[in-house]
C-alpha cells in the first residue's frame, strides 16, 4: 500500500502575495533535510505539500520525525493513497486504518473532496465510506460528535487520501524567511531555548559564544556544540562563533567594583556580538534573558547592558518563568545536555553581591579605565568558527 | 585435520570474527586514545568525542536518540539491567510479567531472580513452528502486567517472534507494561529501530556483527524510568556507573558503520542451499522454516548425539553449535519448549552463517555429515 505524508503548511495562507516565497523556502528546507530519510518526491498544490517516497529504502517514520521538527508546518498526517474511485477508497480505507477500526468503538467518516469532478459529493463519499466500514467492522457504532477515531477522505488533484488523525507540526514561520540575527549562547538551559523560539519566528541563526579557558574548558565549549546541534535540527544549520574572552574577564576583574562585574561583562559581550552581526549581516541579538532571573536580568540592568548596541536585542523568555522555560528544553530535548556541570563564562568570577539597581553613568565611569577598544578587538580578532548541523 | 582445507567457522550466532575496520579501530583507542571520558582535561574530551561518534552511530542504526542508549557489558548485562530494572522501578505498580519460554537464558534467570522477589512471571511457550501466538499473548497480558520482554529473533532456531505486535495488544489491554526487546540476534540482520517495533527498552550487542565481545547496548526510551543494578558513578546516566570501555564501544561503532542488509539476499542463497540439501536426507529433520531469519538453521541429525556429531565435524575443521552456545551440554530448552521429542532434542545441530560464508563451506559441511552419519555409532 502506498502511503505518503500530507503536510499543511501553518500561517503561511494568511501572508498574501509572500505567500509563494513563504512556500518555497519551506519546500526548500524539506527538500534539503528530507534527503537524510531517502528519496522523496516533494510538491505543493492547494497549500498542501505531498511527501511521496519513491523506492523502498525511505525510511517514513524518520521522514515523519524530520517534517514534525520543520517550522512553518501546522499539522501534517500519513496518508494511504487510493485511486479516485469509491471502491478503491473503502478497500483501501479499511485495509489501512485496520488496527485503529478494530481498537475504536465509535468513528465517523469527513470527506473532503476539491476535485469537484469527482462524482460524489462531500457527504455522499462520507455515507458510502461510513456503510462500508460499519459492514467490515460490526462492533463499530458511528458517532459524529465525539468519535474515537475520524476517518478523513480527501479527494484532490493528484488522488485519493485516506488518514487517520492529523498530528500538530511544530508551527511558526519556515527559518530564514525572517532575516538573520545572532544568539548569545552561554549552555545554560535558557539560551537553547530562546534560539529554539526565534528560529519558529523565522529567523535564520549565527551563535556567539564566550569563552574563558582556563577558567573555563573545552569541555563547556564542546557542550554549546552538542547543544547548538540540537537545537538545529529545527533551526537548521548555522556557524558558531567562539568569542576568546579570558582577557575581557581578568581585566574587569582586576580594575572594576567588584559589584558591577556582571554588568560590564554583559554589555562587552552585548557589543562584541553586535560586531559580529554586523559583520555576518545579521540584523538583531537574541539573549536567553528572562526578566529578574538573576541580578543581571532586573529592568534597570537590561537597560544598562542594551545601552551598548543599536539593533533590536530579542528575548522570548522575558515574561516566561522558569519551568515553562525547562517544559520547552525538555520538549526540545536540550535539558539534559543542558544541566551538564560545565562551569561557562557567566558564572566565573561572579560578584558576592551584585548591583540589582545599577545606574549607566556609574557604569560608563567604572569602565573609563579600560582599554575598551583594544580588549575587543584582540577578542574579535581570534574569533574560532565551527560549523552546527552539516552532520557528520 | 586435514592441512589443505581451511577452517570453516558456521557457528555465527555464539559470536563472530571481529571485522579489520573494528579491530583497528578498537587497537587505536588502546594504543593512542586511553583518556578516561570522564578526565576533564583534552585526553578525556578526546576519548569522550570518540564514543559520543560511536554512541551517535549505534543510536541512528536504532532509530534512537543518542541519549537514550546505556553501553553494558554486552547482551547479558543489558538484559539484566532491562528485566530487573524495569521491574524494580514499576514494582508499585503491579507485579506480573509476560515473557516466553525460549528467551535467552539472560532473561529466563533474570525473571527467576524476580520470581524470588515475588514477582510473578508468565512464560508462554511457542508453537510447533517456534513462535509465539499473538492469542497467547492477549490471554497473558492484563491490567497487573507491568513487563513484556520478548526476543526478536531466537537465537537457536532463527525464528522470528511477533515483536511488533505486542505494544498494540498492551494498550488494548490497558496494561501499565513497558515492552522490552531481545533483539541480539536480528541487529544487523534485518532492517528495524525501535519505532518500527514500538518497543521501550531494546538489547542489542557487538560481537554478533563482527564487533567485540564484551560490549552491547540497552536502549531505554526517554519516556521509561528504569533503576540502576549497579552503583557507583553517574555514567551512562547513572544507569550503567563505571569507566566505560571506550576502546569496545568505539569497536562497536565501527561494526556498526559496517552494516550491510543487502548481506542478507547473500545468506538467502546459503541458507537455502543447505536447506535444500538436507530435505534430501532422511536422517535429518529441520527445526527451522523458511519463515525464520536465513542466518541461523537448526535440524537434528537424527540418532547421533548433537555433542558426538559437533566433535566429528571440529575434527574436519568444522565448527557449529549444538544449539545455543551459553548452555554447553545442557539439552536446548528451546527445542523442548516447541514440543519436540527428546531423541530430536539431544541430535539438535545449529548452524548458523555470517557474510564471510561461502556456498563450497556447505557443500563441505554437507559432505561431512554424511561421513558422520556413515561412521558414527548410532546410540
Amino acid at each position: 500500500m502506498e502511503e505518503i505524508i500530507l503536510v499543511k503548511v501553518g500561517e503561511l495562507v494568511l501572508k498574501g502575495l509572500n505567500r509563494r516565497t513563504f512556500e518555497n523556502v519551506l519546500l526548500k528546507t524539506l527538500r534539503y533535510r528530507l534527503r537524510s530519510a531517502g528519496k522523496f518526491e516533494i510538491k505543493i498544490a492547494q497549500c498542501i505539500i505531498y511527501i511521496k517516497p519513491l523506492d523502498e529504502n525511505c525510511d517514513i517514520e524518520q521522514a515523519s520525525d524530520i517534517v514534525v521538527k520543520t517550522f512553518g508546518i501546522a499539522t501534517y498526517s500519513r496518508a494511504c493513497v487510493a485511486g479516485k474511485d469509491m471502491e478503491d477508497i473503502s478497500q483501501k480505507a479499511v485495509a489501512y486504518l485496520k488496527e485503529e477500526l478494530e481498537d475504536a468503538a465509535t468513528f465517523k467518516v469527513e470527506a473532503r473532496r476539491s476535485d469537484k469532478r469527482f462524482p460524489f459529493t462531500s457527504p455522499q463519499i462520507s455515507a458510502r465510506l461510513g456503510g462500508y466500514i460499519l459492514d467490515k467492522f460490526p462492533h463499530l457504532k458511528v458517532d459524529v460528535r465525539n468519535p474515537q477515531l475520524t476517518v478523513t477522505v480527501e479527494v484532490r488533484d493528484f488522488g485519493a487520501y485516506i488518514r487517520g488523525a492529523a498530528l500538530k507540526g511544530a508551527g511558526g514561520i519556515p527559518v530564514g524567511t525572517g532575516g538573520k540575527a545572532v544568539i548569545l549562547i552561554s549552555g545554560g538551559i535558557d539560551s537553547p531555548v530562546a534560539a529554539y523560539m526565534m528560529a519558529k519566528r523565522g529567523i535564520e541563526l549565527t551563535a556567539v559564544h564566550f569563552a574563558s579557558p582556563p577558567y573555563t574548558s573545552e569541555r563547556a565549549e564542546d557542550k554549546v556544540c552538542r547543544l547548538l546541534e540540537l537545537v538545529s535540527r529545527y533551526s537548521g544549520r548555522m556557524t558558531m562563533y567562539t568569542v576568546p574572552f579570558t582577557e575581557v574577564q581578568e581585566q574587569i576583574k582586576e580594575n572594576c567594583p567588584e559589584e558591577l562585574f556582571t554588568l560590564i561583562m554583559r554589555r562587552f559581550m552585548m557589543e562584541i556580538s553586535e560586531k559580529i552581526a554586523r559583520d555576518k549581516d545579521c540584523s538583531a541579538l537574541i539573549t536567553g534573558e528572562s526578566l529578574g532571573q538573576v541580578a543581571s536580568q532586573t529592568i534597570h540592568a537590561i537597560a544598562c547592558t542594551d545601552s551598548v548596541c543599536q539593533m533590536p536585542v530579542f528575548r522570548p523568555l522575558i515574561g516566561m518563568d522558569k519551568d515553562e522555560i525547562v517544559k520547552i528544553s525538555r520538549a526540545i530535548d536540550t535539558f539534559e545536555t543542558s544541566i551538564e556541570p560545565y562551569e561557562d563564562c557567566c558564572t566565573v568570577f561572579t560578584p558576592k553581591h551584585p548591583r540589582t539597581r545599577p545606574v549607566l553613568h556609574h557604569i560608563e565611569e567604572a569602565e573609563r579605565v579600560l582599554d575598551t577598544k583594544g580588549l575587543m578587538n584582540r577578542a574579535l580578532e581570534n574569533l574560532k568558527v565551527t560549523k552546527i548541523g552539516y552532520g557528520e | 585435520m586435514n592441512d589443505t582445507e581451511q577452517e570453516i567457522y558456521l557457528d555465527n550466532g555464539a559470536t563472530t570474527a571481529v571485522s579489520a575496520h573494528s579491530a583497528q579501530k578498537i587497537m587505536d583507542m588502546l594504543l593512542n586514545n586511553y583518556g578516561n571520558p570522564s578526565s576533564l582535561h583534552a585526553k578525556g574530551l578526546q576519548a569522550q568525542r570518540e564514543m559520543d561518534k560511536a554512541r551517535k552511530t549505534v543510536a541512528k542504526q536504532l532509530g534512537a536518540a543518542d541519549t537514550e542508549l546505556v553501553f553494558t557489558s554486552g547482551g547479558t548485562e543489558a538484559n539484566n539491567l532491562a528485566l530487573l530494572g524495569a521491574a524494580h522501578a514499576r514494582r508499585r505498580i503491579g507485579k506480573r510479567i509476560v515473557t516466553s519460554a525460549i528467551e535467552h537464558a539472560s532473561v529466563l534467570d533474570s525473571c527467576r531472580q524476580l520470581e524470588e522477589e515475588g514477582f510473578e512471571v508468565i512464560y508462554l511457550a511457542p508453537n510447533p513452528q517456534g513462535v509465539v501466538e499473538i492469542e497467547d499473548l492477549q490471554n497473558a497480558i492484563n491490567t497487573q502486567t507491568i513487563l513484556v520482554s520478548f526476543m526478536y529473533v531466537n537465537n537457536e532456531t532463527g525464528a522470528l517472534q511477533p515483536v511488533d505486535k505486542i505494544k498494540r495488544i498492551i494498550k488494548q489491554k490497558n496494561a501499565p507494561a513497558v515492552l522490552h526487546c531481545d533483539a541480539v540476534q536480528a541487529f544487523g540482520k534485518i532492517p528495524f529501530t525501535v519505532n518500527s517495533l514500538n518497543v521501550d527498552l531494546l538489547t542489542a550487542t557487538a560481537h554478533k556483527l563482527h564487533g567485540p565481545k564484551g560490549v552491547g547496548v540497552l536502549y531505554v526510551s526517554k519516556d521509561v524510568r528504569i533503576l540502576p543494578i549497579h552503583f557507583g558513578g553517574s555514567q551512562e546516566r547513572n544507569l550503567r556507573p563505571g569507566t566505560e570501555a571506550v576502546s569496545l564501544i568505539c569497536g562497536f561503532g565501527s561494526a556498526v558503520q559496517e552494516i550491510d542488509f543487502a548481506v542478507k539476499q547473500h545468506i538467502e542463497v546459503l541458507s537455502g542451499y543447505l536447506r535444500e540439501q538436507l530435505t534430501q536426507f532422511d536422517w535429518v529433520k529441520l527445526h527451522s522454516d523458511e519463515a525464520c531469519l536465513p542466518y541461523i538453521i537448526n535440524f537434528s541429525v537424527l540418532g547421533i548425539r548433537s555433542e558426538t556429531m559437533l566433535h566429528f565435524l571440529a575434527g574436519k575443521g568444522i565448527y557449529v553449535s549444538s544449539g545455543s552456545a551459553c548452555a554447553k551440554g545442557k539439552g536446548s530448552h528451546v527445542l523442548k519448549a516447541m514440543g519436540l521429542p527428546n531423541s530430536e532434542v539431544d541430535s539438535a545441530i545449529r548452524v548458523s552463517f555470517s557474510k564471510y560464508n561461502q556456498k563450497a563451506d556447505i557443500d563441505r559441511l554437507v559432505r561431512e555429515l554424511q561421513n558422520g552419519i556413515r561412521t558414527l555409532a548410532k546410540r
